[in-house]
């Protein structure tokens, strides 16, 4: 028997507070890139009490992807929106979680996150990550969204961070560590690089907008 | 002088595609931020600097 949604909303109300779980209940996240950083970003945002997430990503799940992403042995050669979808309903089971397995381009990206005020940007390819970032800022500039640069390898955690870059683009990581200079992407670093993108979008949220 | 990602350059009267090869950037991928606003890809070419300006360079690396 899992829980009624009362009881699961006033758990989180007493661990976040009344006023902040209620911008939380109310707010809609978008996660790019369902990976090493988009999957871990969405169990955040969805142990949060995220109101709604939309999970966007065109792959499937790969054995190459368990060492950091959120998925699991059996899942392997499902569409990564369905098995995280599935996983999320356990964790949050009244979390709005919608999906759209597709590959983001300049193309489809204003219709797809028209309704989602905060957006993660969670691909793995650099030039991918400047593409949406790109379109996002230069078509949908009302958009709050945080992306990911240098995550790769085994360096100190310390190095990665958080940096305001404009009012409404915010960038995590260490800026340098490339995964395709064959530094390996290792679960510890990127879930922290994860966790600094989860924590900025629920500051935005709560209304806190210094990095 | 601009201030490019906090430091000072003599780099007026330069392009963005200009400010970004001197800078090691070229062939990169980057997002630009000038003045506050985000430079858009398309107007790298035209977009000039001058002196007072403060531009941020957000370079994109794999990984995800």
């Amino acid at each position: 028997m899992i829980p009624s949604r009362e009881e699961m909303y006033r758990a989180l109300e007493e661990r976040h507070g009344k006023e902040l779980q209620k911008k939380l209940s109310e707010a809609a996240v978008a996660v790019c890139g369902l990976g090493g950083l988009g999957s871990n970003i969405a169990v955040s945002l969805a142990r949060a009490g995220v109101g709604e997430l939309l999970l966007i990503d065109f792959d499937t799940v790969d054995i190459s992807n368990l060492n950091r992403q959120q998925y699991f042995p059996e899942q392997l050669g499902l569409p990564k929106t369905e098995a995280l979808s599935e996983t999320l309903r356990k964790i949050a089971p009244y979390c709005n979680i919608r999906s759209a397995q597709v590959k983001l381009n300049e193309e489809n990206a204003p219709e797809l996150l028209a309704d989602v005020p905060f957006i993660c940007e969670a691909f793995d390819r650099a030039d991918q990550k400047e593409m949406l970032v790109g379109c996002i800022l230069e078509k949908m500039p009302e958009k709050y969204l945080v992306a990911a640069s240098g995550m790769a390898g085994i360096g100190s955690a310390n190095t990665i961070r958080t940096r305001r870059i404009t009012d409404r683009l915010y960038i995590c990581g260490d800026g340098e560590s490339d995964s395709a200079a064959g530094l390996g992407l290792v679960s510890a670093r990127v879930m922290v690089c994860a966790a600094h993108q989860a924590n900025m979008i629920i500051r935005l949220i709560a209304g806190e907008f210094t990095a | 002088m601009i201030t490019i990602n906090g430091k000072e350059y003599e780099l007026s009267g330069k392009t963005v595609t200009e400010v970004l090869e001197a800078l090691g950037y070229g062939g990169q991928h980057v997002a630009v931020e000038l003045n506050e606003s985000i430079v858009p890809r398309a107007e790298y070419d035209k977009t000039v600097v001058y002196s007072g300006d403060h531009m941020e360079v957000v370079r994109f690396v794999g990984g995800g």
